[in-house]
């Protein structure tokens, strides 16, 4: 972690108080959010609150031992990432120090008072320019590139620089710290350049999404879509499937970069992503999935300033990539604990709390972070997109809490997720009655246009039978299932094939984990297929127990797990309309 | 070493000393009594007037004259390998009656954080012998997996049998267990104690003991001396260490009633706003490291209060841990040992654990389709308490039965009895064999035609 824009410098102050992650100075001059070095092993940490001669510090690293009296730095410079080729594929804590660094650096386990540049300043980079001298350029203008990855990285002029015209600009192999560009205005380029994390970045206009994101996820493309741009939260009580459904969006979503953060959770989790990620490949480009992929990881033991300040950290980088054109999908697992953190370092600030103990900010907060998300025309005029999808781990498996409900009032999309669901290995466990999306309407075109245009009836119809089975389920709850009349028995088999074949997926099978538009259709239309010749039939006078104990039905739910489903998918349908006519024909 | 004597207050288990040199946060301090006796406590708060010291004993003989000492130095915990076999207090003294452990390190006891990056992910599976856990809620090493109990249920038993069967197989590795005991009684200790001796498993363990009528405060030390110990025996001598703590609850509580004598905002319940962040220090404290031998797997236990699942204490914890095994009074109460209700338990690393390389191929669908049938029974019951057996379907019939015959058959074995894991899953195709084939839809055609008991007689009468 960087900082940016000197303003004073080198000041000495003292520490008076220290009392866990928040320590006080005295005779410090610094300006809210400063960064500031803390004590003889100069312990990162950040101004939060200034209250007469008292600068208060929350400090990203454990302040074990460290006394009254030892000196306090202020760097003038508030918090910022590095940001530049380099990034993809790292590892990150919560304020950009590469976790693999820190391995050289000091070994298995996190120690204190290291610090460490996000990028490495050594590496050098094939530049390829795309402006040439005499050409002009503004804030945002992508004046080259580098091959990153398989991705390319656009180089931008930086959004807080005056544009002017290019007085110089070569190919070659360069660091990140290396002027690359001059402008006649004197303003020299280097290919990183740093961005303080509090602080969107800016963009030309935010248009509303149309393009969903597709993740391979039957319920969510299908049932519950989030657009390119858009904001998702998904609560749910542990052991739901929060991260599960989490890693599968980092893994399978159609985004061209992902940034996904770890914040406050299992280390263990992080390390399956590591070593998972590499292994696997991008459907669209078959290259490996970490390629694409940057990781911040602030685990549950880490400090816990550092993770308040890592969802911001990772924000600051998505918006980076979108800014360079790119459509960028930002997971963050769970925004319970950074909230949680906010509450930790305002309990120690002895600020009054609002409801259970969280500052009265948190709404704020919450807010200004999800509409960092969005559709954007960028300053260079491209298009680009940060879609965010929040995990909340409410208390208790409680919605009504806090954080869950600010979520609420912010996010477009709500995938419940639900222990019920998961009790009975119902995955991913995101309750179809109560979770929403409000894209539905702006992506109709979309679907009507690349899936099919019959894709929005079908969708409907199938909310239309989980629903009818929802009531259903009340009455036979009383009565029984024999008692309903027939065309309902036969609705409460096909709400079960829906939920059967259609919503429950398999992650871990290799096939089942991802699945596309097209088969989702195929899918979806076969079980109606199923109905329609079902009521048919049970209007002809057949039962209702003789269509359900059908044979060739039995077959589609091995759908899923068949790569090259459909001769098995048409041989299924043949099947069952021979069947159903045999049955009909005996009636 | 300079002598204060300038306390100016005395709340609970703090004390607040005045006009001190500068004092290290954290810093270790001993309080000595008029009598000579010493008191240990630790710095919570230190600024240039005042000084908040937490006593970890009771602070029963301290005074306005009692003297104040301030170590300089943050609390370590003094191993070595000849503490294998040694039963310590809650505080890390002998009391055992043997010698002063003599150290090879002293380490903080804070432990640092594992670096992510330098964590080996956890896929080695550890045979606990019990269906319920292997079969279903497969353990593996590295994991911390909690029992979530309730007063009065037999998690000890099922702790204990646990720590006496399990077993990596195919493997000879040294192993050592850590136990750490938080305000449980002393006939509860002595139940464990016996086990342990009975068994021989006390040879290869570390005992530390704060019983009940131990002091609250030195509970919230015990489970960190107990994890220092483990990340000693495992990460520099290359052991394989199963870490049992009991009673997380009586930690909490704790944790709880230093933050009211601290004057701090509560959060839900009374407990402070940062237990999440503090269990987090305690159970972040398993797992394997890379180009490291050893391991260390966590058990922590404890009961909910009022078996209510979503109390704080359980809540954060199954939020940290990777899973919980739940111990179920309605089990219990049918007289099934051990009642682990499957449902509401889960392990999270299952699947790295299990499969073809680990377990057996068949291994995660038979345990799906085990839970999904048992879930469909079990809802059932509370169907037939209302419309009678008799208004049930056909196939309704066929799952309520395999609801019983689950809890029966799979849930049920013996304090002694050691299943391995192909008895397990066997045991477990046999009772999905009492189904429609028609209805196993979570598992695939090839592996039914393999394991499924039926196919696989037909294969012999064939073959």
């Amino acid at each position: 972690m960087e900082v940016t824009e000197k303003k004073e410098k080198g000041q000495e102050g003292v520490l008076k108080r220290i009392a866990g992650p928040v320590v006080t100075a005295v005779n410090i001059d610094a300006h809210m959010y400063d960064v500031v070095k803390v004590g003889h092993e100069e312990l990162m940490g950040e101004v939060i609150k200034i209250q007469g001669d008292e600068t208060i510090i929350q400090v990203y690293e454990d302040t074990s031992g460290i006394r009254p009296g030892e000196p306090v730095t202020n760097t003038g410079l508030s918090l910022a990432v590095e940001l530049g080729p380099g990034l993809l594929t790292s590892i990150y804590d919560g304020i950009q120090r590469p976790l693999s660094v820190l391995v050289d650096k000091m070994g298995d386990f996190i120690q204190r008072g290291v610090s460490a540049p996000g990028l490495d300043h050594q590496k050098k980079w094939e530049f390829r320019p795309l402006v040439k001298e005499g050409d002009k350029v503004s804030p945002g203008t992508i004046i080259g590139e580098v091959q990153e990855t398989n991705i390319v990285h656009r180089i931008l002029v930086p959004p807080n620089v005056k544009g002017g015209t290019v007085k110089s600009i070569k190919p070659g192999s360069f660091t990140v710290e290396e002027i690359i560009c001059t402008l006649d205005s004197g303003t020299q380029l280097a290919m990183m350049q740093k961005w303080p994390v509090r602080v969107p970045r800016p963009v030309m206009e935010k248009m509303n999404p149309t393009i969903p994101l597709i993740t391979g996820q039957r319920i969510l493309d299908g049932l519950f879509p989030i657009a390119k741009g858009g904001t998702a939260a998904i609560p749910g009580p542990f052991g739901s499937g929060k991260t599960v459904t989490q890693q599968q969006l980092a893994k399978w979503s159609d985004a061209e970069i992902v940034v996904y953060i770890g914040c406050g959770e299992r280390g263990n989790e992080m390390t399956e992503v590591l070593t998972e990620f590499p292994e696997l490949e991008d459907p669209k480009t078959g290259k490996p999935l970490m390629e694409r992929t940057v990781l911040i990881a602030n685990t549950s033991n880490m400090p816990v300033a550092a993770r308040e300040a890592s969802v911001y950290t990772g924000i600051t980088i998505a918006e980076y990539f979108r800014d360079m054109g790119y459509d960028v999908s930002l997971m963050a697992d769970s925004t319970s604990r950074w909230a949680e953190a906010m509450r930790e370092i305002s309990s120690r600030l002895e600020e009054m709390p609002g409801e259970e103990g969280y500052p009265a900010y948190l709404a704020a907060r919450l807010s200004e972070f999800y509409e960092r998300a969005g559709l954007v025309k960028t300053l260079s005029g491209n298009n680009g997109s940060v879609s965010v999808i929040g995990a909340v781990s409410p208390p208790g498996g409680d919605f009504s809490e806090p954080v869950t409900q600010n979520t609420l009032r912010i996010v477009k999309v709500f995938w419940a997720l639900d222990a019920k669901l998961s009790q009975r290995r119902h995955f991913p466990a995101i309750n179809w009655l109560n979770s929403y999306s409000l894209y539905l309407d702006t992506l109709h075109d979309w679907y009507d246009k690349e899936v099919s245009p019959e894709w929005n009836v079908l969708r409907s119809w199938a909310m239309e039978v989980l629903q009818k089975e929802a009531e259903l389920q009340e009455i036979v709850q009383l009565v029984g299932s024999d008692a309903l009349p027939e065309a309902e028995q036969l609705t409460i088999e096909i709400a079960r094939m829906i939920r059967e074949i259609f919503l429950q997926q398999n992650a871990y099978d290799a096939v089942d984990t991802f699945c596309d538009m097209a088969k989702q259709y195929d899918m979806m239309k076969a079980i109606k297929g199923f109905a329609d010749l079902a009521y048919g039939a049970q209007t002809a006078g057949v039962s209702p127990a003789q269509i359900i104990s059908i044979k060739s039905k039995n077959d589609l739910p091995q759908i899923k797990f068949i790569k090259d489903y459909r001769p098995e998918l048409e041989r299924i349908q043949k099947s069952m309309d021979s069947e159903i006519n045999i049955l009909r024909s005996s009636a | 070493m300079k002598e204060y004597r300038t306390i100016s207050k005395i709340a609970g288990p703090l004390v607040f000393v005045e006009k001190t040199e500068p004092v290290g946060y954290g810093e270790l301090v001993n309080i000595v009594l008029f009598d000579g006796t010493i008191k240990r406590g630790q710095v919570l708060d230190t600024s240039d007037d005042l000084v908040v010291v937490q006593v970890f004993e009771t602070t029963a003989g301290i005074g306005r004259d009692s003297g104040v000492r301030f170590l300089g130095e943050t609390i370590k915990m003094p191993v070595g390998k000849e503490m294998l076999g040694r039963i310590l207090s809650g505080g890390g003294k002998p009391i055992d009656g043997g010698p002063e452990i003599m150290p090879e390190k002293r380490l903080d006891i804070t432990g640092a954080a594992i670096n992510p990056y330098a964590r080996a992910s956890p896929e080695e599976f550890i045979q606990t012998g019990i269906s319920t856990i292997d079969g279903t809620n497969t353990l593996v090493r590295g994991q911390k997996l909690p029992i979530f109990s309730g007063a009065g249920l037999p998690h000890n038993n099922i702790a204990l049998q646990i720590a006496r069967q399990s077993k990596v197989l195919g493997s000879q590795e040294a192993f050592a267990v850590v136990f750490a005991a938080m305000g449980i009684t002393k006939e509860e200790a002595n139940h464990f104690m016996h086990d342990f001796e009975r068994t021989g498993a006390l040879e290869r363990a570390v005992v530390f003991l704060n019983l009940a009528d131990d002091p609250a405060v030195e509970r919230i030390i015990t489970p960190r001396l107990a994890l220092t110990t483990a990340e000693y025996l495992a990460f520099e001598l290359d052991m394989h260490v199963l870490v049992i703590l009991t009673d997380m609850t009586n930690y909490c509580e704790a944790l709880r009633q230093i933050g009211a004598a601290r004057e701090e905002v509560p959060g839900r319940r009374g407990y402070p706003g940062y237990m999440y962040t503090d269990l987090a220090g305690i159970y972040e404290r398993a797992g394997i490291i890379k180009g490291k031998k050893g391991s260390i797997t966590q058990f922590p236990i404890l009961t909910m209060p009022g078996d209510d699942i979503t109390h704080p204490i359980p809540d954060l914890t199954g939020y940290i841990t990777e899973g919980q095994i739940v111990v179920s009074r309605e089990l219990h109460r049918k007289g099934i040992y051990p009642p682990i209700n499957v449902l509401p338990s889960l392990s999270r690393l299952m699947n790295l654990g299990i499969g073809k390389e680990h377990t057996r191929e068949d291994h995660k669908k038979v345990s799906d389709q085990l839970y999904a049938a048992y879930a469909e029974g079990n809802d059932l019951r509370g169907l037939v308490a209302i419309v009678g057996k008799d208004a049930l379907s056909e196939r309704d019939r066929m799952f309520l039965e395999f609801a019983d015959l689950f809890e029966n058959r799979f849930v049920r074995q013996g304090y002694n009895e050691d299943r391995s894991i192909f008895e397990t899953l066997d045991g477990g195709w046999n009772l999905l064999a009492t189904l429609p084939v028609e209805q196993l839809v979570r598992i695939d055609r090839d592996l039914i035609t393999k394991y499924h008991p039926k196919f696989r007689q037909e294969a012999k009468e064939q073959g």
